[in-house]
């Protein structure tokens, strides 16, 4: 099963070298990884997602947990949390295709950031089915030409952040 | 005010550091020039290889932080294998590493390498500095990171330029790390858990690992063992951590371990691995070791727990706890205990009776294990012993009888040729009054023989046994074993004279090849003064049993001697 993991780290240089050095040394089964700054300057938060059971779950967050850097780590699927990803998908679009493909990014909640003569970007926040979807009625109806991922971000409900729990 | 290289300087002054190993170069020049100037004691090898592992063994001999310094770019890189054999054996270290000049960095430059990035996966944690008034702060964890905890070893890559620039310095009196506290007192509750299994158990083993070499721990374990009465098993690692004569030491476990290790190991109900990891080398086929078993695991390290093996219970802290907290728990009852496992350790004891370690004597033939056995004598198993890896290496774990902690220097993890006899030289800097031994095989010794001329050189008088049988042992035994006898590029037949290499750097040589001159060469061997080789030729083809091949269970050994 996938876990989505909290991890807040020092913002510090070499960090990512630390965690992303962990995961290829341990072999460990990744989906995605997304970090950014946070509240507090000091402080890198990276949403991970790892796939895999739960001894194999374990041992990921007892091996990120001893990198120096690693302040704190939250599995969020064991809490009720949000979780989003962006796309910027780049697709292929003509004069006469483009009432189609606004109609399908209305449905979707999407939204049009850039046009030109042959083609469209649209930009979907989301979970990771809505966006998969999306990206299929565009593939099959239009042809995509690029889609770029953040990964997945999570958050949890409720007044309680990552690092106090 | 000061620079950054006489900070450096400062900082290990106020570690308590007493000695330095290392090599020169262009970016670390300004750094030994602040060493010239505080005449600061430097070990200065033939290798960068030969500093880092000699570094290690002053570290595991003397149990404080083994300190390295070498130069950016190659120099750096060659101590990658020694960062990376203890890593694996969890010895604490600092290597300070040059780097070329801020302007430089990312550009390819001459010796640039990216030794951070390089040392990632080997180290317990990195840095580069490349301000000086970051320094004393990294130093401080550095040294703080290496020696806490779990021990490991630290690489401070320092920019050039930081050398020679100038800052108010000040040492920082604690380390403030968000993300690193290491864990001393774990949760009594569980202790009171652990109580419960041991006194349900009717086939109890106590299992002990480089952990409580590491620890310091030792004697807690033995009044643990004296308490019990239960049996115990050894890891490589674990080797003197208590007297390899104790009554109810079954010796070591796994690979080339002893019959009866290996029998209670499979038999045992309840195992409490104390300060292991369950290295493949110990478990044999991984879903059949101990299986009958509900596994304790004590470890400072909780990412060790349910990495190999799936433990039943957790006791995460240090040994230094828990083992005092869990004797506390057993000691009124010590003679209930005994009574509940009397049978299972006549069990265990006639296992040992049934299949002793042996092998077949020779007459002529100088046998390596009785080498080993005359060494023990001599020294009266008093002796820090060094040994290489291979064959070589078994055999002084199964034949030596390790009686004191840190005793048994070698490295089990990594498994690096060519570490035994730079780390005989580090453990004979830091204990100049003990004796030092090393044994060594005809291709280890090769792999780092220029440090004979740093044994010559500052006159460590270490005593360097070549174990001469012209072959690559273990692999060349793997061969016969499982290659059908295709000796593939093992033989090392009339490569080398070692008695004139030894000669040729400064150091005595003498020679062994007949079994009745052993005794006399051995004496004076150990009786003269300064360095010496001895080259004692061995027969070529004898396999170190009993064996368990790679992927079996730990019951299916292959045994050797008389049972054969």
């Amino acid at each position: 099963m996938k876990h989505t993991l909290a991890v807040l780290v020092e913002n510090r240089p070499g960090v990512l070298t630390h965690i992303s050095g962990l995961i290829s040394r341990r072999a460990f089964n990744i989906e995605s990884i997304a970090a950014g700054y946070t509240e507090e300057p000091d402080t890198t938060r990276i949403t991970i997602v790892v796939e895999g059971d739960e001894i194999e779950q374990e041992q990921v967050v007892n091996q990120l947990s001893k990198l120096v850097d690693v302040i704190k780590i939250t599995d969020l699927t064991a809490v009720e949390s949000i979780q989003r990803e962006l796309v910027l998908i780049k697709v292929k679009a003509s004069v006469e295709t483009r009432s189609d493909i606004i109609n399908i990014v209305d449905i979707f909640r999407a939204r049009i950031i850039d046009v030109n003569r042959e083609t469209m970007v649209i930009e979907l926040s989301g979970d990771e089915t809505k966006i998969d979807a999306l990206c299929q009625v565009l593939e099959d109806d239009h042809g995509i030409i690029e889609i770029v991922r953040t990964g997945k971000i999570a958050l949890s409900r409720g007044p309680i952040p990552a690092k106090d729990r | 005010m000061m620079t950054g290289a006489e900070a450096i300087i400062e900082s290990l002054k106020n570690e308590n550091v007493d000695v330095v190993f290392g090599y020169p170069g262009g970016s670390v020049l300004t750094l030994y020039d602040a060493l010239y100037q505080a005449n600061f004691k430097h070990i200065l090898t033939k290798h960068e290889q030969g500093a880092v592992h000699a570094a290690d063994g002053y570290a595991r001999a003397t149990g404080k932080v083994g300190v390295v310094i070498a130069t950016s770019g190659p120099g750096a890189t060659n101590l990658v294998t020694g960062i990376a054999t203890a890593y694996m054996d969890s010895i604490p270290l600092v290597a300070i590493t040059g780097q070329v000049a801020v302007p430089l960095i990312g550009r390819d430059s001459f010796q640039e390498a990216d030794i951070r990035g390089i040392t990632t996966p080997i180290t317990k944690h990195n840095y580069l500095v490349k301000k000086v008034e970051d320094l004393p702060g990294v130093l401080k964890e550095a040294f703080y990171i290496a020696r806490t905890g779990r021990p490991g070893p630290v690489v401070v890559d320092v920019v050039k330029d930081v050398f020679a620039a100038v800052l108010d310095y000040q040492y920082p009196k604690e380390v403030k790390l968000r993300g690193y506290r290491p864990i001393f007192a774990g949760n009594l509750e569980t202790i009171d858990k652990v109580f419960k299994e041991l006194s349900l158990a009717q086939k109890p083993l106590i299992f002990v690992g480089g952990g409580v070499n590491l620890s310091g721990a030792s004697a807690v374990l033995r009044d643990l063992i004296e308490q019990t009465g239960f049996p115990v098993i050894s890891s490589l690692m674990g080797l003197g951590c208590l007297p390899f004569d104790h009554p109810q030491f079954l010796g070591m476990v796994g690979m080339h371990g002893t019959y009866a290790a290996n029998m209670a190991t499979t038999e045992c109900d309840l195992l409490l691995g104390i300060g292991v990891r369950f290295d493949d080398r110990v478990t044999g086929l991984l879903s059949e070791f101990a299986k009958k078993a509900k596994v304790v695991h004590f470890d400072i390290d909780p990412a060790e727990i349910n990495k190999n093996v799936m433990a039943h219970l957790r006791v995460v802290g240090d040994l230094n706890w828990s083992l005092p907290a869990l004797v506390e728990r057993v000691k009124d009852v010590s003679a209930e205990l005994k009574g509940h496992v009397q049978s299972w350790n006549d069990k265990v004891i006639s296992w040992q009776q049934e299949k002793p370690l042996n092998y077949e004597h020779q007459t002529d033939l100088v046998m390596p294990q009785e080498v080993i056995e005359k060494v023990s004598q001599l020294t009266q198993g008093d002796a820090v012993i060094v040994t290489d890896v291979g064959q070589h290496q078994m055999w002084v774990a199964q034949y030596f009888g390790f009686k004191n902690p840190r005793s048994l220097l070698t490295s089990g993890g990594l498994g690096t040729m060519g570490y035994g006899l730079p780390a005989a030289l580090g453990a004979q800097c830091g204990l100049p009054d003990r004796k030092v031994i090393l044994f060594v095989g005809d291709g280890g010794i090769m792999m780092n023989c220029q440090e004979l001329a740093t044994a010559a050189n500052y006159g460590f008088p270490v005593k360097v046994l070549i174990f001469n049988n012209q072959t690559l042992g273990m692999v060349s035994q793997w061969q016969r074993m499982f290659y059908g006898g295709r000796y593939s590029h093992t033989s090392l037949k009339g490569n080398t004279d070692f008695v004139k290499l030894a000669e040729a750097m400064g150091v005595t040589g003498l020679r062994v090849t007949k079994a009745e001159e052993l005794d006399k060469v051995l004496e004076e061997a150990l009786a003269t003064p300064g360095p010496v080789v001895v080259d004692i030729r061995t027969p070529e083809k004898v396999d170190v049993l009993p064996m368990v091949p790679a992927g079996a269970r730990l019951d299916q050994m292959i045994l050797g001697g008389s049972e054969g």
